[in-house]
């Protein structure tokens, strides 16, 4: 039972509750009116566009590698400029360099930390950048030398406050994006580990991000926790879009324009953790929490195959650079190509 | 009570949202409906009769059916439902998968069902476990029973109260009826082996790492929260729209274009590596390849962003400039490129070097860019940061792209490259061969080994003497800027001033020199961090390092020449100070040690090479108004090369900068 409140205190509570109702309105008119504007130009749906667009035929996709070799999770990797090399990183903080079309482990470096949950090969091909519970990324430069101690070389780059959950190099070596659970995201400077730009907006874990591959390449997406991707413009800070309709936290982003279409189908119930578009961009490969891997018809919506290999939850996936295959890490403690 | 795991604690408490679960609810409904759903019926197991028994077939045929799937589809969605506890198999009860037979399964009680909202405590385990205990001494499996003496140690303070409950919930269970105790200890069972599974299986329970925040808690609704959606929705609306017709169209088209070139949609040619084990593809496709295949060329013409980003294409597209003898456009954006890209620590050097290339009255190699965009680039050259080029680079782009993208495409270099294009015939394995190409596999150069070698043939293309003009545009962009584009990159050991990677490796390094740079960048990076304040190259350094440097420049020099570093990928970092005595021991001779002081000055001795081969008075000078400042400038370039040194708009007349 509480006890008669103070005059004043009573008042700035009602006038509160007053500003806030005022508020939600004033903020419910204007989504009102946003979405007066965007019905304006919205003549035509995917699917009626699409209906034109011849269809595909039948997919023969299997697992053409499989590489052994970490001994749990594998939580994330990246493809290397050259097409056949790859990096993963695991939960046991193990991050490995595989020649993926031989299967041979070229490098390997032990992380201080457990759960590295971001890595990221280097333009170059002659440095790995990764992160996970330590807050921070770091980059090592690679070596041919088989007795150096890669983690002696380590350069620390990005500090954050809490968990990496994704880190991306730019156009070149020296600068890297990075996303965190403190909910922001930000561009380093490698060589001297400066902040160059640091983004904010999410209002929970950041969980992944993407570059666009614009032709002035200023451009990235993030995904957070808080059901929202907002893209960003790299030199500025500012978010300049954001969408925000799924239901559940955004795990993997992949850059298009605008949400056009939601790709869904009633038997499959599990989150995806991870996707990537094909070369030409009708393809849309989602790597799914329930172990296996949909590929989706992106103009028509429809999901064209689903493969099936992994003996644990999908947990990431790259297609490689030249389009030719795609590599997907599982929390089987395996990693595999498919083509 | 959870006992929390040894991972840092950050803040994390939460378990990220499990969104499948509302969804596997309603599958569940539906399965149980008795007219639709999955049929069941009593079955006898040793003794008892299990009430509403399911078969494994009948499961997934009913799957298959209900969402028009296959069977191996519905047996992977079957066995998540089992591995996320709504159902749980009579028999082989530790296996939660689905058996494609008449194995029985029955549908959990909703009081055991997964929930987003409460995490399965161990306090609740404990008491399962003792329960057990207490019924029958023994009966506990061996991960269990080490899962007991590890919470007893643990949750020893409320041990008496666990035992307590266990006691309680047995005695309860005494009193029901047989059949229904058997069904409940059932379904206890099914739930402890979702919710604690025994080591070694995989669980759909898990998760991976805590997130921060609550998914399930709703944002604070203050008006600091209205008043950021509404400041964000007012942004949306001001942003300009296309209609969706045109955006899908955009769509649409762009996949229609690749379609040819996707290796997943049409036959990649002559085959895919990964399906044939050879790799002709990747050969016939490396960076830079002599002769470029048909698809290839194909690809450049699709966009200019695609003939750019190819190295092969933006060759090609270099030399048809060259001839038109416009190749200073592509030169300037590809230095813009090395500033936006490139570390922070070289950023101003480079920044002044492009000014001075490209920009200022007189520049060897200017640029044709509107009054309006010099303006702001000039302004905003002096407080220089890595964007301060965009708006010139931008509109050099478009200069190129609605210009000489569509004459590259008509010219002679562009249809010769066309002509002598590959177009390989598809290879047609048999079994077989196949296999032989498996056992076949080959590694390949590692990118290091490819880099190194690059760096090699880059230092004896720069060594050599004759000047050649092909050769400088491709070849003098030294080592840590080439990574830019090229994705080939120097990565200076940490300990290496950032700007001088060949110092680095070379032990007899003149120390005088890194002395005197790493104060430099050093002082840069200083000023960088102040951030704003900086107006320019502070001038209290600059002379001081200059003095002591040149003195020391020439001996250096001989020395790293003697070692065979390349002179013009070290100097070429350096400040502008030292560029010109650099400039001319780089490219034309090797500086005689007699005379290092009788270098000629050359007025720009950086990566962007002068032309050397075009007369005074071909160059296109910027028409301005008469500017005082400016006259002995302009008298000085029109009186040919190598007058004056260029003055940038941050740099102040002190004797020292006008020599250099």
């Amino acid at each position: 039972m509480r006890s008669p409140p103070i005059p004043e205190m009573a008042t700035q509570e009602v006038q509160l509750s007053e500003t806030l109702a005022h508020l939600k309105t004033e903020s419910d008119t204007l989504k009102g009116k946003l979405e007066e504007e965007r019905a304006k130009l919205h003549d035509v749906e995917l699917h009626q566009v699409a209906e034109k667009v011849e269809g595909l035929g039948q997919f023969v996709m299997k697992t053409r590698r499989t590489l052994k070799g970490h001994g749990n999770k594998v939580l994330c990797m990246d493809w290397c400029k050259d097409k056949r090399r790859i990096v993963s990183s695991s939960q046991d903080g193990k991050v490995i360099v595989w020649d993926a079309f031989t299967t041979n482990k070229e490098h390997a470096v032990t992380m201080p930390c457990t759960w590295v949950m971001a890595c990221a090969y280097a333009p170059s091909g002659c440095a790995v950048a990764c992160g996970g519970l330590d807050n921070k990324c770091s980059v090592y430069p690679l070596s041919l030398d088989k007795n150096e101690n890669l983690a002696a070389k380590k350069k620390s780059v990005a500090m954050h406050t809490n968990y990496l959950s994704a880190c991306s190099f730019t156009n070149s070596d020296m600068q890297i994006l990075t996303s965190s659970g403190d909910g922001t995201c930000a561009l380093w400077d490698v060589e001297s580990g400066q902040l160059l730009q640091s983004f904010h907006g999410h209002a929970a874990d950041v969980l992944c991000l993407d570059l666009a591959p614009s032709e002035t390449g200023n451009t990235f997406v993030s995904g957070g926790c808080d059901k929202k991707a907002n893209v960003w413009d790299m030199r500025s800070g500012q978010c300049i879009q954001s969408f925000e309709t799924h239901e559940s936290d955004i795990n993997n982003s992949s850059e298009a324009d605008r949400e056009v279409a939601i790709y869904s189908k009633e038997s499959i119930i599990f989150g995806v953790s991870s996707v990537d578009f094909s070369l030409s961009g009708r393809l849309l490969f989602g790597g799914y929490n329930d172990y296996t891997i949909n590929v989706w018809d992106v103009l028509k919506g429809t999901r064209v195959s689903i493969l099936f290999g992994h003996e644990n939850r999908v947990s990431t996936l790259r297609v490689s650079p030249d389009g030719t295959a795609f590599c997907t890490g599982s929390w089987d403690h395996t990693l595999r190509t498919w083509a | 009570m959870t006992i929390r795991n040894t991972l840092r604690d950050h803040g994390q408490r939460y378990r990220p949202r499990i969104a499948c679960l509302k969804k596997a609810e309603k599958v569940l409904l539906e399965m149980q409906d008795p007219k639709t759903g999955v049929k069941s019926q009593p079955q006898r197991l040793v003794i008892t009769t299990i009430p509403h028994a399911i078969t494994g077939e009948d499961i997934l045929s009913w799957l298959a059916d209900r969402f028009q799937i296959d069977t191996q589809e519905a047996r992977n969605f079957g066995s998540m439902l089992v591995a996320l506890g709504y159902i749980y198999p009579l028999q082989d009860h530790k296996r939660l998968v689905i058996k494609p037979d008449a194995s029985l399964y029955r549908f959990q009680t909703p009081y055991f069902w997964p929930t987003q909202q409460w995490p399965v405590e161990d306090t609740d385990y404990a008491i399962y476990l003792a329960k057990r205990n207490i019924r029958k001494k023994g009966i506990l499996e061996l991960h269990e029973q080490e899962q007991y003496n590890r919470l007893h140690k643990w949750m020893n303070h409320k041990w008496d109260f666990i035992v307590m409950q266990a006691k309680e919930q047995y005695r309860a269970a005494k009193e029901r009826k047989k059949p229904d105790r058997v069904v409940f200890d059932c379904q206890e069972r099914a739930y402890w082996v979702v919710h604690r599974p025994p080591p070694g299986t995989v669980s759909a329970m898990d998760y991976g790492l805590d997130r921060r925040i609550d998914p399930n808690a709703d944002e604070e609704k203050t008006p600091d929260f209205y008043g950021r959606i509404m400041i964000f929705t007012q942004q949306s609306i001001m942003r300009p729209r296309v209609k969706s017709s045109v955006s899908i169209g955009a769509l649409v088209k762009y996949c229609a274009t690749y379609n040819g070139h996707d290796p997943f949609l049409s036959k990649c040619l002559p085959s895919n590596p990964w399906i044939t084990d050879d790799i002709t593809y990747w050969n016939l496709n490396m960076p830079n390849v002599e002769i470029p295949t048909k698809m290839r060329v194909e690809r450049w013409t699709f966009s200019f962003g695609e003939l750019l980003s190819d190295p092969r294409g933006r060759d090609d597209f270099r030399l048809f400039l060259k001839k038109e003898f416009s190749g200073e456009n592509l030169a300037f954006w590809e230095g813009c490129e090395d500033l936006k890209w490139g570390t922070a620590a070289t950023m101003r050097e480079k920044a002044e070097q492009i000014y001075k290339s490209f920009l200022a009255r007189g520049a060897p190699r200017w640029i044709n860019i509107d009054g309006k965009t010099m303006e702001i680039t000039v302004n905003g050259l002096k407080h220089p940061h890595r964007y301060v080029l965009d708006a010139a680079q931008t509109h050099i782009y478009m200069l190129m792209k609605k210009d000489s993208f569509g004459r590259y495409l008509k010219s002679p270099v562009f249809k010769d490259t066309l002509k002598k294009a590959v177009c390989p015939e598809e290879h047609k394995y048999s079994d077989a061969q196949l296999e032989q190409n498996a056992k076949n596999r080959r590694p390949s150069l590692s990118p290091i080994v490819l880099r190194q070698q690059e760096k090699e043939h880059r230092a004896k293309m720069a060594a050599n003497a004759p000047v050649d003009i092909t050769q400088l545009c491709r070849y003098t962009t030294p080592v840590p800027h080439l990574a830019v584009y090229s994705g080939i990159s120097d990565f200076p050991s940490a300990n290496a001033s950032p700007s001088l990677p060949f110092l680095a490796h070379s032990p007899a390094c003149p120390s005088p020199i890194s002395v005197a740079l790493d104060s430099t960048s050093a002082s840069e990076r200083r000023a960088e961090a102040g951030e704003g304040g900086a107006a320019g190259i502070p001038e209290a350094r600059a002379p001081a390092a200059g003095s002591v440097s040149r003195s020391c420049m020439p001996l250096s020099l001989r020395r790293l020449l003697k070692r065979g570093c390349t002179p013009s990928t070290m100097f070429a970092s350096l400040s502008p100070k030292y560029h010109s005595a650099a400039g001319t021991s780089s490219r034309i001779q090797p500086i005689s040690p007699d005379q290092p002081s009788q270098a000629p000055p050359r007025r720009i001795g950086n990566f962007f090479q002068i032309k050397v081969d075009i007369p005074p008075e071909c160059r296109i000078y910027p028409i301005e108004s008469e500017d005082e400042d400016e006259e002995e400038n302009r008298a000085a370039s029109r009186g040919g090369v190598g007058a004056k040194e260029i003055i940038c708009p941050w740099e102040s007349l002190t004797p020292q900068n006008g020599t250099g």
